[in-house]
């Protein structure tokens, strides 16, 4: 099938595609498409206008810092899933970042997709609305109305549904580096490589002299919007921790009770791994 | 609906040859390739970005002409399988090695497979069987199997490698 007809907008400046958006309730934005154009082709979606953000400029960075309040990895609206995913200062200032986004797709559809529009997709089954979800970062949206700062703890409203008005638009987003002592983990089962995670977990923790101190997991593809479990104080048993939050469903990929089963297998697994990794990471410091 | 659809003057750079199209916004670029200009190598299968058939190179990096519109193609420069031969029509070291190692059968999923690969290659020159395995990961193929693909890219890395050391002994005496 083909999309519905629709109106097209490339504005050329930011001023011009807000006010597109804001002057068309059935607008919306089209950055890399790779979630989009599926949804218009299907006829799963059949907006009356399309703001192309791609021709904006200036918003297709990544920047890492490792200092002060700022610490962290900022990604603007136009850099693709492959340009973070190159990027050595983004996976030195926090790993996860390269970790989950090799589990993003193939590499052609990284060429084109956005972290961002990923994002901001709201995919439950997506890698990177856990990730910036887990790591508490956040989004910067722009409206005629003016700017503001979402944090993820506030952006996924539900399945596929994020909580920006229909006339913002994501700018960028921010997801804070790992601080010492830190560890992270990543790890997904799909039933081929490049398909989204019939369950996907990752990992954060903290440790202190080699002792955790802090311990929180992430969830891609276990309910209808990612959810993050602390397991500080269950470091014995996290698997049991995390079912007691989480309500694995039934879909035609998995069985609610297969899904359990991989929280369970890959629980344990991805918690080891990140408290590996914080350990190295402080011998290595420690060598320095 | 009464109103006619709304078509957009689109310029695009195909192979290095410029293609003035008159299309609707939600013309795929995959469509304004085959019906538009022609071209109709590029092929379409799922039409959902899964099946890797349609695969185009944009700006030199392999990416899903079903997931964008030709609206949004116009600053870039496209290469479809039509713009892979070599200047004098002789086939590319991909396309030879898919002829030598019978990289092809019905040959619907192939567009996509050299465009994928030519770009692998360039990026990735020498690969090990299982990075070839890698590069070829986002492209089904239903009927030839994928061990002749396989070998195919290897092949491709072979042949582009004799070329390569053939012209640096030839025109410098082997320095790079
Ligand atoms: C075959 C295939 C496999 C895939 N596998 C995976 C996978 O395993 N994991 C995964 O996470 N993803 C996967 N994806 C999706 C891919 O990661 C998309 O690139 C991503 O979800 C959306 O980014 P995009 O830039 O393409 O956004 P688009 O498709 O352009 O937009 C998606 C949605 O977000 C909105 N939007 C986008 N950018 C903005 C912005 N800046 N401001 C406001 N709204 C915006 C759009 O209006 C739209 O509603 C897959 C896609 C395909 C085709
Ligand atoms: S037709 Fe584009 S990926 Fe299948
Ligand atoms: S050659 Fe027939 S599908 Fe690949």
């Amino acid at each position: 099938m083909k999309p519905a007809p629709f109106a097209f907008r490339r504005p050329a400046t930011l001023d011009e595609a807000l006010a597109a958006l804001a002057g068309e309730p059935g607008a919306k934005v089209l950055a890399g498409g790779q979630s989009l154009v599926p949804l218009l082709s299907m006829r799963l979606a059949a907006p009356s206008m399309l703001v192309d953000i791609n021709a904006l400029p200036d918003l297709d960075h990544v920047t890492a810092s490792s200092e002060g309040d700022e610490a962290g990895v900022r990604i603007g609206a136009l850099a693709r899933h492959a340009h973070v995913l190159a990027s050595a200062e983004a996976a030195q200032v926090q790993p996860l970042l390269a970790l989950a986004l090799s589990h993003v797709a193939h590499p052609t559809i990284r060429n084109r997709g956005t972290t961002v529009g990923s994002i901001v997709h709201a995919d439950a089954a997506a890698e990177m609305p856990m990730v910036l979800r887990l790591l508490e970062g956040s989004v910067d949206v722009a409206s005629v109305r003016g700017r503001r700062t979402v944090p993820a703890a506030e952006l996924f409203a539900g399945p596929l549904e994020s909580t920006l008005a229909h006339d913002e638009i994501a700018l960028e987003a921010f997801f804070p580096s790992l601080p010492d002592g830190g560890g992270v983990a990543f790890q997904e089962i799909a039933r081929r490589h490049g398909d989204y995670a019939l369950v996907g977990v990752a990992a954060v923790v903290q440790t202190e002299g080699g002792e955790v101190t802090g311990a929180r997991l992430g969830y891609v593809s276990v309910s209808d919007v990612p959810v993050v479990v602390d397991v500080t104080d269950a470091l014995d048993d996290p698997a049991a921790a995390a079912l007691a939050e989480l309500e694995p469903t039934d879909d035609i990929h998995a069985t609610a009770a297969y899904r359990a089963h991989l929280v369970k297998v890959l629980t344990p697994r991805v918690l080891a791994d990140a408290i590996h990794h914080a350990r190295e990471r402080s011998a290595q410091r420690k060598k320095q | 609906m009464s109103t006619p659809e709304e078509l957009h003057d689109v310029r695009l750079h195909v192979n290095g040859s410029v293609h003035e199209v008159q299309v609707p916004a939600r013309r795929l670029l995959s469509d304004a390739l085959r019906h538009d200009c022609g071209l109709t190598g590029t092929h379409v299968g799922c039409e959902h970005g899964v099946c890797g058939a349609c695969t185009v190179l944009v700006d030199g990096q392999p990416v899903r002409s079903c997931l964008m519109f030709a609206v949004s193609a116009v600053d870039a420069e496209i290469t479809t399988v039509e713009g892979l031969t070599e200047p004098d029509g002789s086939l590319s070291p991909v396309q030879q090695g898919f002829s030598d190692c019978h990289g092809l059968q019905c040959g619907f999923c192939t567009p996509g497979f050299l465009t994928t690969i030519t770009a692998g290659l360039r990026d990735n020159p020498d690969p090990t069987e299982d990075e070839a395995r890698e590069m070829i990961a986002g492209n089904l193929c239903r009927c030839t199997g994928y061990q002749n693909i396989v070998r195919s890219v290897l092949r491709a890395a072979e042949i582009g490698f004799e070329a390569r050391s053939a012209h640096t002994s030839t025109s410098d005496g082997g320095q790079q």
